[in-house]
């Protein structure tokens, strides 16, 4: 028996006359893996933020493990456990690896951040100035966790973890993305184009590492144009066009689908991200 | 005055004087997504330009108006090609920098050659006014109307039947298609700001002839109001700005009808503070949208910050604690005490701008609090001057962070204009409430520093507590930044959406850094009082903002040390040079035009 984690009924967003998403339904399930394809323009980063609360539908609900959390606050979200990253890439440019990464276990400090109403953020003030012992040890701790979470991606970003982000090659920036994710310890984790500008030997690698998390039983959505890759990893996928849901279920049945193969061929068969990778 | 009918008339036309200005603004930010701070001081000089024709060369007025649409124009040019087209590709900070930075220079420029003293601009119309229903309307209403409907009408024919103009809008509406398409984005820059710097001279030439007087601070005023009209009509909207410039005159008109004269200026800014608030894209903005994605770190300069080891800041703290046994005169204690009271400043406004990018334009006010709050402690409840200075800290922290925290939700360039505001409204509100800051009179008597009742009168000791309270301060500032509060403040800067995923809420971090940042510009600013022994509402005003602002970009954005480096060469090396008072503001304007070109991450760097 599978618990439902995420769950979208009749999701709208319009921007003006164009309808982004378009009343679109979707049951994701603990530890499930489901990828949304689609042609450029579809509404697939559109329907992140829906689900990650940086945008407002405009119809329709998300429920997070039972829970409506439709129009909550991205820092709620946060709270919660949704983590998710940026089609094209939103680290913290000034920060170092290490800083960013940090960032992501921003929900989890307990001991600088007691949940206290009111005085809460002046008590955070004042124990971030005297640092107690118990501040130091959190730190501590999250620090050695940020060093397992990157050794995750090899000899990429270790031996970088002081250097400022903004310094770092297009691909191990999408990484420092993916490891502040995971510094969230997230209970659901959406990817947008974790693999958009890699060459094959840094998407391999992606892959791998995406399908390691799924063996860990994290829950993920994936929004990804490589095809090879959805095809591998994903236990359903869903094809999107103009905002609506045009197909699902496995990858190869989609992949026969006439509409969706007529949705590609609308928009010419190859992406832009793909021409330009 | 004294008919509904006058005040309304007197608001349309006041509102048409703004709309120029307004407009200007408008194309300006429409095409380059950049709130132009200089357009005031374009509407100065064209003023000033105009006395000249006017008293000078007694030039007939349309001659006076073209004379002055042409000079301003080019100023306008002059502006777009060496301050801000070599800065297109640079950090989005930079133009906005730069464009204060000019509006200095040209306001000093003008104050320097004609002397801060207001003067007289004819209005070279025949002075008789015509009854219409209850009120009356003169020659020069009309011309303003005339001016204004001619210029509306003009820029419509320019923007909608020519080849320059539909670039303009095609720029406007997507400036990377544009560019895609052909378009020359730089001539259409120039045609933007020759065109806004044409409105803006002719409409400090109308101004001028309506109140028959011209003074420098006008630039500031004419910027301040122009941005709340276009913000009030959705920035970038250019029928918008005009609609929001006459409400804006009307609301401003019928204020003064109500509660007076000196409550104008309060009313324009509560208005803006309250469009920012509920409709921050302006009252007829279409759709909510979210901005989109900025590519990484583009707000500030990204940069190393220069490592400077422990020892050398411990044997420069040692130089510095020990000068005053040193054989050196009280002149440089004097000076080296200012840039101590401005390091703290600066140790603020660089959290604030740096740390966290909130570019506030009204850190002054912060003083202000401070200062006011503890010379009342003192004065009126007999408060020990040090724990008054405290309370004027923890006043400026609390009340200061209260009054911004409605602009919280703003981003980039909104925030400059709403801390420009709210410092002016903290302005006014001072001089308006007699009853507790002895309104424009000001208060003197402030008992002078002490410490455990002994008073600190000799130089040697007022320098020392001056010190130490500032490198306690930054001792406390370099705490913070090390702490997760640091990095997540700097996250916020970096990509506040990115930074809200995260879980990080921009009020709570805001709030923490205009509270600890308060703190120290209160402590700064209580400081003051009890050295001047007398301050007002003007004590605390936009120049010691600015000077407060060329501190931390040259010290390095969110730099402690920078901050207090800055601090030192800017009060320092004026006084080392012997620099006269009055070029003393224009060399800021240039050092912080010459920065932003040059080294945009300050001398020590970013952090
Ligand atoms: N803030 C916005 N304002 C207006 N229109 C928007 C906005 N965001 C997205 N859109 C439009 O909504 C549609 C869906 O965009 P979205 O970014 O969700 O597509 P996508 O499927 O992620 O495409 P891609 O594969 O290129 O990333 C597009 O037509 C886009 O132009
Ligand atoms: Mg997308």
């Amino acid at each position: 028996m599978s618990t439902t984690m995420l769950s979208l009924r009749g999701l709208t967003r319009r921007f003006g006359g164009l309808t982004a998403v378009d009343a679109i339904d979707l049951d994701l399930a603990k530890g499930e893996l489901i990828s949304i394809i689609g042609p450029n323009g579809a509404g697939k980063t559109t329907l992140f933020n829906l689900v990650t609360g940086l945008d407002l539908p405009d119809a329709g609900t998300v429920r997070f493990e039972g829970q409506d959390i439709t129009g909550l606050s991205p820092e709620r979200l946060a709270a919660e456990g949704i983590a998710r990253t940026f089609q094209l890439g939103r680290v913290f440019g000034n920060l170092s690896v290490m800083d960013n990464v940090l960032i992501g276990a921003h929900t989890r400090l307990r001991a600088v951040k007691p949940a206290v109403p009111l005085i809460g953020p002046l008590l955070e003030l004042g124990l971030a100035l005297l640092r107690p012992a118990s501040v130091k040890a959190e730190e501590e701790r999250l620090r050695e966790e940020v060093k397992v979470i990157l050794a995750r991606f090899g000899e990429r970003l270790l031996p970088r973890i002081d250097q400022p982000a903004y310094s770092l090659s297009y691909a191990n920036r999408r990484r420092v993305e993916i490891a502040r994710a995971l510094a969230l310890r997230p209970r659901l984790l959406l990817l947008d184009e974790p693999t958009a500008g890699m060459n094959p030997t840094e998407t391999t690698e992606m892959q791998g590492l995406v399908a390691e998390l799924k063996a860990e039983g994290l829950t993920i959505l994936l929004i990804e144009h490589k095809l090879e890759m959805v095809m591998r990893l994903s236990d359903r996928v869903i094809v999107m066009d103009e905002g609506k849901k045009i197909a699902e279920g496995p990858g190869e049945q989609v992949r026969g689908d006439p509409k969706v193969i007529e949705a590609y061929l609308g928009h010419g068969l190859t992406t832009k991200q793909e021409s330009a990778a | 005055m004294s008919s509904w009918l006058d005040y309304t008339i007197n608001g349309l036309i006041v509102g048409n004087v703004y709309a120029l200005v307004a407009v200007g603004l408008a194309l300006i930010f429409g095409v380059s997504r950049l709130i132009n701070f200089a357009q005031g001081s374009i509407y100065l000089v064209g003023a000033y330009i105009g006395w000249v024709a006017v008293v000078q060369l007694h030039t007939p007025l349309p001659l006076t108006i073209i004379v002055v649409a042409v000079a301003a124009a080019l100023v306008g040019l002059i502006i777009e090609r060496f301050g801000l087209r070599p800065l297109q590709n640079s950090v989005r900070i930079a133009p906005l920098l730069a464009t204060i930075g000019i509006s200095f220079v040209l306001d000093q420029l003008v104050m320097l050659t004609f002397s801060p003293n207001p003067r007289a601009l004819p209005s070279q119309l025949p002075d008789i006014r015509f009854q219409i229903g209850g009120g009356t309307i003169g020659p020069l209403d009309l011309l303003i109307a005339g001016v204004g409907l001619t210029s509306a009408l003009l820029l419509f024919v320019f923007l909608r039947y020519s080849k320059l103009g539909w670039a303009v809008r095609a720029t406007a509406q997507d400036r990377d298609a544009a560019m895609q398409m052909g378009v020359d984005v730089n001539r259409v820059n120039q045609a933007v700001f020759g065109i806004a710097a044409a409105l803006g001279g002719v409409s400090g030439l109308l101004v001028g002839m309506y109140y028959n007087q011209i003074d420098t601070a006008m630039s500031l005023q004419a910027t301040l109001k122009g941005v709340v009209a276009e913000v009030v009509g959705g920035a970038g909207n250019v029928p918008g700005a005009v609609i929001g410039s006459l409400l804006l005159g009307l609301v401003e008109s019928y204020g003064v009808a109500v509660f007076g004269t000196s409550y104008r200026n309060l009313f324009a800014f509560l208005l803006l503070v309250v469009v920012l608030v509920l409709r921050p894209n302006g009252l007829f903005a279409s759709a909510r949208q979210a901005p989109p994605e900025p590519l990484t770190g583009t707000f500030i300069a990204p940069s190393r910050p220069v490592r400077i080891p422990r020892w050398a800041l411990l044997i420069a703290t040692a130089v510095f604690a020990i000068l005053p046994l040193l054989p050196v005169s009280f002149y440089v204690l004097q000076t080296l005490i200012n840039a101590w009271l401005l390091g703290m400043l600066a140790l603020s406004l660089t959290l604030v701008a740096g740390t966290i990018g909130q570019v506030s334009l009204g850190h002054a006010a912060l003083l202000a609090i401070g200062a006011y709050t503890s010379a009342l402690l003192s004065l009126t409840f007999a408060v020990p001057v040090g724990l008054a200075i405290i309370g004027g800290g923890l006043m400026s922290a609390a009340l200061g962070t209260a009054l911004i925290s409605p602009s919280f939700r703003l981003r980039g360039h909104y925030v400059s204009i709403a801390t420009l505001a709210i410092g002016e409204i903290v302005s006014l509100v001072i001089l308006n409430w007699e009853s507790v800051t002895r309104g424009p009179i000001g208060i003197s008597g402030i008992p002078p520093l002490s410490l455990f009742g002994y008073e600190l009168v000799s130089p040697i000791s007022i320098y020392w507590f001056s010190f130490i309270v500032m490198v306690v301060l930054a001792l406390l500032q370099g705490r913070l930044l090390g702490s997760h509060l640091g990095r997540s403040f700097r996250a916020i800067r970096d990509d506040d959406i990115a930074a809200r995923a995260y879980g990080l809420s921009l009020n709570r971090y805001k709030s923490l850094a205009f509270i600890f940042g308060g703190f120290a510009a209160g402590v700064s600013g209580g400081i003051a009082a009890h050295l001047y022994s007398y301050i007002n509402h003007e004590t605390f005003n936009t120049q010691q903002s600015i000077l407060a602002l060329t501190v931390v970009i040259l010290g390095g954005l969110g730099n402690v040390v920078g901050a207090i480096l800055g601090a030192v060469a800017l009060v320092g090396l004026p006084e080392v040079f012997r620099i006269a008072a009055e070029y003393r503001i224009l060399i800021y304007g240039i050092v912080l035009l010459l920065l932003v070109r040059f080294r945009p991450q300050g001398l020590l760097g970013t952090m």
